[in-house]
């Protein structure tokens, strides 16, 4: 009975509908934010009226704590790094024909993957010393970050090189290309598209495992939380100080690694446009 | 020792079937471009390939037909060495490669594949378009980075080629935003722009959706006409009866029957060729 039947009322309908659909999605997200803020607002009034917070004590110990911030990221930054080079020979390699450079490859991942982050870190600082080897505290952070990153990136790195069809190569090389320029034109560029998201994630993973730095001394983000905290005897705030600062650093990043992707997705799309 | 010389041994002499004749195209005392001795090629156990020979003349097209599984793809990614064979020669355009089925000869053997893969060019079943690089760039690409071509020369014979397939508009395009049919018709293109001597289409309608198969086939018989040397391996008997100068018909990694169109697919005299394209004739009567 009702059922439009001039342009016009067809018009009608699809605003309506569009008005409607923009009322519920702004409803949700007010909700969403609401949930968000009462939840944080409980956790802060918990702290407040339950622990004893000092005002002066926090303003005395954030700053300590946060002029670790710098060492954090620097860390994490250059470990990436690290991997990322570390990963790309070790893809190569697991990928390769070679088995030289096939277990070569294979062994790295396998002994890297196969023991904790912490046991490698602390080797570095206490077991290398003993072989006359003895390096600073940051040298042995980001070798060790570097390393066990590398090697779990390099099967992302694999995949990523697999994930690429066997077509392409067979199309590259049956143009005349080599093996070589197959790879450096062909499949590397689309491979390194799916890559760059889990760099990204392993990057914002890296800023929290950079805090087993403090075991080795790095005067980073928990090392000055953990230090400032015990010699007080509150270490309760310390460390709550510090879990806001990686807080805070892990949704900065993953901001930025947000508009990376979408970049990255809208240079695609734009590419495609033109023409 | 001497018994692995001998298996990877090729005879001198390419055997020419008497069925193989130059044809309508051909320039008077031309010699053959292509010449494919002795074919064979085992996966394991397997015996797909079982010493096929082929002789191509410059300016012919030829249909390789054969149910799924006869070995036919796999010969003609043999010309090209995307299939090493166990044992045969190719020579494409005066460059010899044999078979290394002990992988002895090193990049030497490597340099001429190369060689014969630049006169070869390559049509696939699925297109392989570089998904990364517009079309234009998918073209240029090879002529650039291997025959260390002037970009302004490549793009300059890359547009003559896209224009001839009908999509210079699309230059700029991305191979995501085309369809399946100018995708494959791209593909041409982006063979063409290599100026190979022979081009190798490998089933190249297959994968494409009915109503798009015309545009890809008329590209071809285009080609075809004007003289290009072709090898199709396809299932388009139309395509082959209009096209091809020779017909071969291939069953379990041999040929079974070679002649021209009217010949092999209007009045075939081996019993295989007779059985598979009845099969053909009943799917083609219900349609």
């Amino acid at each position: 009975m009702n059922m439009p039947s001039t342009n016009h009322q067809q018009d009608q309908l699809a605003s309506a509908v569009a008005v409607n659909d923009r009322r519920r999605e702004s409803a949700w997200r007010l909700r969403f934010r609401l949930v968000s803020a009462v939840i944080l607002a409980l956790i802060l009034l918990f702290i407040g009226t339950y622990l004893n917070v000092e005002a002066s004590f926090i303003t005395k110990v954030a700053p300590f704590i946060l002029a670790g911030a710098g060492l954090t990221i620097a860390v994490s930054l250059l470990s990436i790094v690290l991997a990322t080079i570390l990963a790309t020979f070790g893809a190569l390699g697991r990928l390769s024909r070679s088995a030289t450079a096939n277990a070569v490859a294979s062994f790295y991942v396998s002994f890297f993957r196969g023991t904790p982050l912490l046991l490698q870190l602390l080797f570095w600082y206490l077991a290398l010393p003993q072989v006359g080897i003895v390096l600073e505290p940051f040298v042995c952070a980001v070798g060790a970050l570097g390393m066990n990153y590398g090697a779990y990136m390099t099967e992302i790195f694999r995949a990523g090189l697999q994930a690429v069809p066997g077509g392409q190569r067979e199309a590259a090389v049956a143009l005349g290309m080599s093996e070589r320029t197959a790879f450096r034109r062909i499949v590397a560029p689309q491979a390194f598209r799916i890559i760059v998201p889990a760099i990204g994630n392993d990057f914002v993973a890296m800023l929290k495992d950079s805090a087993l730095a403090s075991a080795v001394t790095l005067q980073e983000i928990l090392w000055r939380a953990q230090n400032v905290g015990r010699k007080e005897f509150k270490s309760l705030q310390t460390l709550l100080i510090a879990a806001a600062v990686y807080w805070v650093l892990t949704i900065l990043f993953t901001a930025v690694q947000n508009r990376v992707e979408a970049r990255l997705a809208a240079g695609d799309r734009n590419k495609e446009m033109k023409g | 020792m001497s018994d692995m010389k001998h298996l990877s041994k090729t005879p001198a002499i390419h055997p020419v079937h008497p069925a193989e004749k130059p044809g309508i195209l051909v320039k008077p005392g031309a010699e053959p471009v292509l010449k494919a001795t002795n074919i064979t090629k085992w996966f394991g156990e397997n015996h797909v390939l079982r010493g096929a020979s082929i002789t191509v003349w410059p300016g012919e097209t030829v249909c390789i037909l054969g149910r799924s599984g006869s070995g036919k793809s796999t010969f003609l990614r043999s010309m090209n060495f995307l299939e090493d064979p166990t044992d045969g020669t190719v020579e494409i355009d005066g460059v010899i490669v044999g078979a290394d089925p002990f992988h002895k000869e090193g990049s030497e053997r490597q340099e001429r594949i190369r060689e014969v893969r630049m006169r070869a060019g390559m049509v696939f079943q699925e297109f392989n378009l570089f998904p990364h690089l517009s079309v234009i760039e998918n073209c240029v690409e090879a002529p650039i980075h291997v025959k260390g071509m002037a970009r302004k020369e490549a793009e300059a014979i890359a547009e003559k080629y896209l224009a001839k397939v009908g999509l210079l508009e699309k230059r700029d395009e991305y191979p995501s935003r085309l369809s399946g049919g100018q995708r494959q018709r791209v593909a041409i293109a982006r063979a063409l722009t290599m100026q190979p001597k022979v081009l190798l289409f490998d089933e190249p309608t297959s994968a494409l959706d009915p109503t798009l198969v015309g545009e890809v086939l008329k590209v071809m018989a285009d080609l075809a006409h004007e003289g290009r040397t072709m090898i199709v391996v396809t299932h388009e008997m139309d395509f082959a009866h209009e096209a091809a100068d020779r017909v071969y018909y291939m069953d379990k990694g041999e040929f079974a029957e070679v002649g021209p169109p009217e010949q092999v697919i209007d009045a075939p005299k081996d019993p295989r060729t007779k059985e598979f394209l009845s099969r053909f004739r009943t799917l083609g009567a219900k349609k």
